[in-house]
């Protein structure tokens, strides 16, 4: 059997399994099971990749599958990864893996939670492992819809508005997206003969220049939207802020991913002409995402806020390098992806454990915390560190690519735009700084702090897992870079072959 | 007329004797034995039904008159077997005291408007199309007055005969026009000569107008949402889900043939009035709190989707029309079902008496939510692969703002359907709807229509089977 089938099949299995638990700790334990399998697969994933790879297999795509599904519209369940699948893949199953244990304490109706979180991931799942535009679009549905009963039922605050703004706003994305997919799809044959659905034989054709001009807004906005591109981001900080802590850490930590990871696979790779030409305007909403975020999460009080505002910032980064359409950004961008798929995980994870204990997530209400809860004190500046870019881990790491690739660019729009995001590694230090102040050092503010617990052995599973994988990303970065380099070559070598006709 | 006639003929020979069975039972049965003919009938249409689904061949009686292939034996299936869901989902219904004496009436009448649908779909000439109409017609209004005794019910007999009177008048004037334009009333002779001259448009305007009635689109809408709350639930469901379902199987047979050398002209209609069907539907649903009205406008909204098919014009866009409105059928009426079985046991049809549902009906509650995301086209339920067919249908013909006007809507309906997951899961309640089991009869049309709004999708050979048999139908 195909590798990649597995990655639908074990959700779906573990779906089951749920179903048929009683208890809390019947379906927690399921879900454990059922995503460390899938972590562990993923990782084999990573390995089998990497010896195919050695031994010079060369084809764009490994471990394909294929079925048709639809015949008359040639639509196929067709599966496959290249490296920067395989490592959002890897990203994905650490991610949910300490999701499940972040959730170890749910105890309002957990079959429906784990079942609902089980759903989503395996939306995700399918969306990084798909070839086919039509199964990629399925999957990206159906990763968005769990989101909605997930942070209406057990969220916390204005749940209700804030689940049904970002559903109905990420659903708008998928409206576009649509127009762009069914667009791509009449015109993926030069003479209409034999239209298809798959990516790869799509960018082997050329799409009619008015075409692309009018359908990349269309593709792009549509999975940018999920990228919380501006002015489209708004949908992100309410749902973060009230969503229970396993959604924040899989929405924020990888579900945002699939915006990036689209645009950059579908709008760019398949109209690379449009690209070139409509880049300078989605460069400049981009880089007002990165300083805006950044700037909105300086003044923030709420540490859901900070954080889901500082994850506007950072997946504006990853958009921000994907326009830029070079190996060097494009490289940083998936190691962007990763880095704050890995990082925001770990804060939302942190952030639910505290306020767990606290019972508040307003700053100036804590202070002092690292003297009663040392552990999770010392992850939480860690986590911090890691993204205002300390060398050493895996933040560093993805700005400095992304901004020298960035820069690689020798016109003046370019520069001046590159200078103007790299502001917001000031920036972000400014507001990691000011949250790990308020919140870790100086006096204790109220006798009830004194008396908390640190972190249990099920949190510690999940916060350790997600700063080894940062650690690692940032000490030994190659790995993953030639990983990505590797697959990333072809498609910025049919980039750069575009004469560029841009505005600037 | 020989015995192949007769088995090509079956669906309406059999659903006649069905009704005059029905009729002869309920002579012979005592008062206290009423209730027999629920089981007996029941029986018999499943058998009905099953026959239905034997092979035919392509022919043509009456000497034109009438005709049928397998696709028009699919579309009679499709319906039969949505009849047979509805029937079993208003057994309770029928039990209670106050129906007791009615029962034989309600299958007589319900049989009598399929045959009606039947007729129009396999007619080939206008006098048929109009006779079947009216056959299916007449008795629904009957069937929407059936609990004359509440005021509504009545109230919606009455409106749904007037507002039925008026359209059948237009399209009779729009018959009349085409008769005069070309001197025949044949499909075929009619397609051959047509020419597009102003009349003849006119013509077209008159009829798509009545059409435009039976469908419920926009500005032609305004007796649905009353109709609708005023019928019982059952009947209701039937409008909604039979009887728009059948309107629409033969609109596309007769915009595919008679008139598609009028597709420069009505694609222009067609575009004004989807965005206005699906728009205005939409955003009255928006405000409504009871569910059968909630429904009603809801089943506006989605019939402006099909019209984005027929804008295709290719074989695409027939298969796709056809195959939404197959599981348009099932989603619909498992969203009716829940209704219906909620309705007949505690009374209650607000929207409010919802919250809270998850907590002691989980299974009614899942049901709902998969049978509103099938509406609102959200994977992995069959709605979505619905949606996208029709969508695909539209922008292989180019429309692709249109496209994404109706995959806004789509997000705006998904805003409604919403609303009441929300009460469902997420509203909290004192006093919600106290737990109660439904009968084997209403359970077994609930597990059907679930079937379907899951199988449907996946299962691609549907698709492809409504596909191969478009092919030859279109010129």
């Amino acid at each position: 059997m195909n590798i990649l089938n597995l990655f639908i099949i074990i959700p779906i299995l573990t779906v089951v399994g749920i179903a048929l638990t009683r208890d809390l700790k019947q379906s927690r334990l399921v879900s454990a099971i059922g995503m460390g399998v899938q972590m562990i697969l993923s990782f084999v994933l990573v390995y089998l990749y990497l010896k195919e790879r050695a031994t010079g297999n060369t084809a764009a795509m490994l471990f394909t599958y294929d079925a048709l599904w639809f015949p008359t519209l040639n639509i196929h369940y067709s599966l496959g990864v290249d490296g920067i699948s395989v490592a959002m893949i890897a990203l994905t199953g650490i991610v949910v893996f300490a999701g499940i244990f972040a959730s170890w304490k749910v105890t309002y109706l957990p079959r429906e939670f784990f079942i609902s979180l089980i759903i989503l991931a395996s939306g995700v799942f399918g969306f990084f492992i798909s070839v086919d535009l039509f199964t990629m679009f399925l999957f990206y549905e159906l990763a968005v819809i769990p989101m909605y009963l997930l942070i209406g039922i057990w969220g916390s605050g204005p749940k209700e508005y804030s689940a049904m703004k970002l559903t109905l706003m990420l659903m708008a994305g998928s409206a576009m997206l649509m127009v762009g997919i069914l667009g791509i799809y009449f015109f993926s044959s030069p003479d209409h003969s034999h239209l298809t659905f798959n990516l790869l034989e799509i960018s082997k054709i050329r799409i009619p220049i008015e075409m692309q001009r009018f359908l990349f807004p269309f593709t792009f906005v549509g999975f940018g939207i999920l990228g919380a591109l501006f002015p489209f981001h708004t949908w992100s900080p309410d749902g973060h802020a009230s969503a229970p802590t396993a959604v924040s850490m899989l929405h924020a930590g990888v579900l945002m991913k699939l915006g990036g990871y689209g645009a950059f696979r579908v709008a760019i790779f398949l109209m690379p002409e449009a690209a070139h030409e409509q880049a300078w305007i989605f460069l400049i909403l981009t880089s007002i995402s990165v300083v805006y975020g950044a700037f909105s999460a300086a003044v923030q009080n709420d540490l859901k806020y900070i954080n889901a505002y500082s994850s506007v910032s950072h997946c504006g980064l990853v958009l921000f390098a994907v326009l830029m359409m070079n190996q060097t950004a494009m490289n940083g961008a998936i190691v962007q992806m990763i880095s704050h798929g890995l990082m925001t995980a770990l804060f939302f994870a942190l952030i639910g454990m505290i306020y767990g204990r606290t019972h508040t997530r307003i700053i100036q209400e804590m202070g002092g915390l690292m003297k009663v809860i040392p552990f999770l004190g010392v992850v939480y500046v860690i986590a911090g560190l890691a993204s205002l870019g300390l060398p050493g881990f895996s933040g560093f790491v993805a700005e400095m690519i992304i901004f020298t690739g960035a820069f690689q660019h020798v016109d003046v729009f370019h520069r001046v735009i590159t200078i103007v995001a790299a502001s917001s590694i000031v920036i972000t230090a400014v507001y990691i700084l000011r949250v790990v102040g308020l919140l870790l050092m100086g006096p204790i503010k109220n006798d009830h702090f004194l008396h908390l617990d640190d972190a249990k052995w099920y949190e510690r599973i999940s916060t350790i897992t997600l700063v080894l994988a940062i650690t690692a990303i940032g000490v030994a970065p190659f790995w993953l870079t030639n990983m990505i380099n590797f697959s990333l070559a072809p498609i910025v070598e049919k980039l750069s072959a575009i004469q560029i006709t841009s505005l600037f | 007329m020989n015995f192949s006639d007769i088995l090509t003929m079956r669906h309406e020979l059999m659903l006649t004797l069905l009704a005059l069975v029905v009729l002869i039972i309920d002579l012979n049965l005592h008062n206290r034995d009423k209730h027999l003919i629920i089981p007996i009938t029941l029986s018999l249409f499943f058998i009905h039904t099953v026959v239905g689904f034997l092979p035919v061949d392509k022919s043509v009686l009456f000497g034109g008159m009438y005709q049928t292939n397998p696709l028009l034996v699919m579309m009679k299936n499709i319906l039969n077997v949505g009849v047979l869901i509805i029937l079993l989902q208003s057994v309770t219904w029928l039990k209670q005291e106050e129906n007791r004496e009615k029962i034989s009436e309600y299958f007589i009448l319900l049989f009598s408007t399929l045959i009606g649908m039947n007729f129009m779909i396999s007619s080939g000439d206008f006098l048929m199309f109009y006779l079947g109409l009216e056959l299916a017609t007449i008795p629904v209004a009957a069937l929407a007055a059936f609990t004359h005794h509440q005021t509504k019910s009545a109230e919606a007999g009455i409106k749904l005969l007037l507002s039925s009177a008026l359209s059948s008048g237009i399209l009779l004037f729009g018959i009349s026009l085409i008769y005069g334009s070309t001197g025949s009333i044949y499909y075929d002779t009619v397609m051959g000569l047509y020419q597009n001259s102003p009349m003849q448009v006119l013509a077209f305007i008159f009829f798509f107008t009545g059409m435009a009635f039976k469908i419920s689109l926009v500005p032609f809408h305004l007796w649905t949402a009353d109709v609708y709350e005023g019928a019982p639930i059952n009947v209701t469901s039937y409008l909604s889900v039979i009887s728009k379902g059948a309107a629409a199987f033969i609109l596309i047979i007769v915009m595919f043939t008679v008139f598609n050398k009028l597709a420069v002209v009505y694609n222009h209609i067609l575009y004004l009035i989807s965005v206005l069907t699906m728009t205005i539907g939409n955003l009255f649903a928006l405000r409504q709190k009871n569910m059968k009205r909630f429904l009603a406008f809801s089943s506006i909204a989605q019939a402006g989707f099909i019209l984005l098919g027929i804008m295709g014009g290719n074989v695409l866009g027939m298969t796709s029309v056809i195959y939404f409105v197959l599981v348009y059928i099932f989603s619909n009426l498992g969203a009716f079902g829940v209704v219906s079985a909620i309705q007949t046991v505690t009374g209650k049809e607000s929207m409010d008496d919802y919250d809270g549902l998850y907590a002691t009906n989980p299974k009614l509650s899942l049901l709902m939510m998969l049978a509103l995301f099938s509406l609102a086209g959200i994977p992995p339920v069959a709605g979505f692969f619905g949606k996208f067919f029709l969508f695909a249908s539209a922008a292989s013909a180019g429309y692709y703002w249109l496209v994404f006007i109706a995959v806004l809507n789509a997000t705006i309906s998904l805003y409604y359907y919403l609303l009441v997951v929300k009460a469902m899961f997420i509203n909290k309640n004192e006093t919600p709807l106290a737990y109660f089991k439904s009968d084997l009869a209403t359970r077994t049309g609930l597990i059907l229509s679930g079937l379907g709004i899951f199988i449907l999708g996946f299962w691609s050979q549907i698709y492809e089977v409504i596909n191969n048999l478009s092919f030859g139908i279109i010129h």
